[in-house]
């Protein structure tokens, strides 16, 4: 009972950070309510068992990617959005009603395969009886074992990513 | 417990205000943010199924999906900062040429 309750506080504060997020007209505000959403889906992870990710949520995403962008936004002095004069008047009426129906097919997908089967597609089995799902411990052996080489090939991404942040940021003489 | 459902439509609904705020935003950067909100809708079922499967290799993901997600931001925000640079403007309707 009690996991049902955390779950639904914590994805209440998830949609209402999503919503605040679309409805703000300043980008700081659309990013403090995103960090909200973060944090709130770390909390929603360790419901689910998924210590490190819940860590790595906090400490990547809510806390190096956002600052980021905080980051950004403060550099470039960004103020409210302004409003396109030529919006399309299509997308005006159409765009609700169409929102819905694309969210009520995913509803309807996601409904039709809730009954899988506990079928494990590859990896080890961790959760035998105790607690230790997700946990470095684990993942830290299957990133090393499994999963080398994508990791190494991640590290390569990363160093392509900071030099061309380098050279794109760059002031051109 | 709390049923797989449950994590799996919270998910969708979460990519969902991310696909409305990157058609409905006009700013450059709230664009960006709602990338990022899809991005964790998407690991948010990634951790739902493995927990439901009860194997490990969603967390994996998940994690690859936070390097790129960062690696992202990074050039991104890069972008972002040198076309604010020549155009003075963070509104996506006034980046319509590739060159000025």
């Amino acid at each position: 009972m009690l996991p049902l309750i955390l779950f639904f506080i914590f994805a209440a504060l998830c949609v209402g950070g999503a919503i605040n997020l679309l409805v703000q007209k300043h980008p700081i505000n659309s990013a403090l309510s995103l960090i909200v959403v973060m944090g709130s889906l770390a909390l929603i992870y360790l419901l689910l068992g998924a210590e490190f990710v819940a860590a790595v949520q906090v400490i990547v995403y809510a806390g190096a990617v956002m600052v980021l962008f905080v980051f950004v936004i403060m550099l470039l002095n960004a103020g409210v959005e302004e409003r396109t004069e030529h919006a399309s008047r299509v997308a005006m009426v159409l765009g609700v009603p169409g929102l819905i129906i694309g969210l009520g097919l995913a509803v309807w997908v996601v409904s039709h395969l809730a009954g899988l089967d506990r079928i494990a597609i590859g990896g080890p089995m961790v959760m035998n009886g105790s607690d230790v799902f997700g946990n470095p411990q684990a993942i830290g052996h299957l990133l090393f074992r499994n999963f080398l080489l994508p990791f190494e090939v991640t590290s390569v991404l990363i160093l392509i990513a900071i030099m061309g942040a380098v050279v794109l940021a760059r002031r051109e003489e | 417990m709390v049923p797989l459902s449950y994590y799996l439509v919270l998910s969708a609904i979460l990519f969902a205000c991310g696909v409305a705020g990157f058609l409905i935003k006009r700013n450059i950067i709230t664009i960006f943010l709602s990338i990022e909100l899809m991005l964790n809708g998407v690991n948010l079922s990634f951790v739902a199924f493995a927990a439901q499967l009860k194997s490990l290799d969603g967390h994996i993901f998940v994690f690859f999906v936070m390097v790129v997600a960062a690696a992202e931001a990074a050039v991104g925000l890069a972008i972002i900062i040198s076309v604010f640079r020549t155009r003075e403007t963070l509104n996506v309707d006034r980046v319509n040429l590739l060159k000025l």
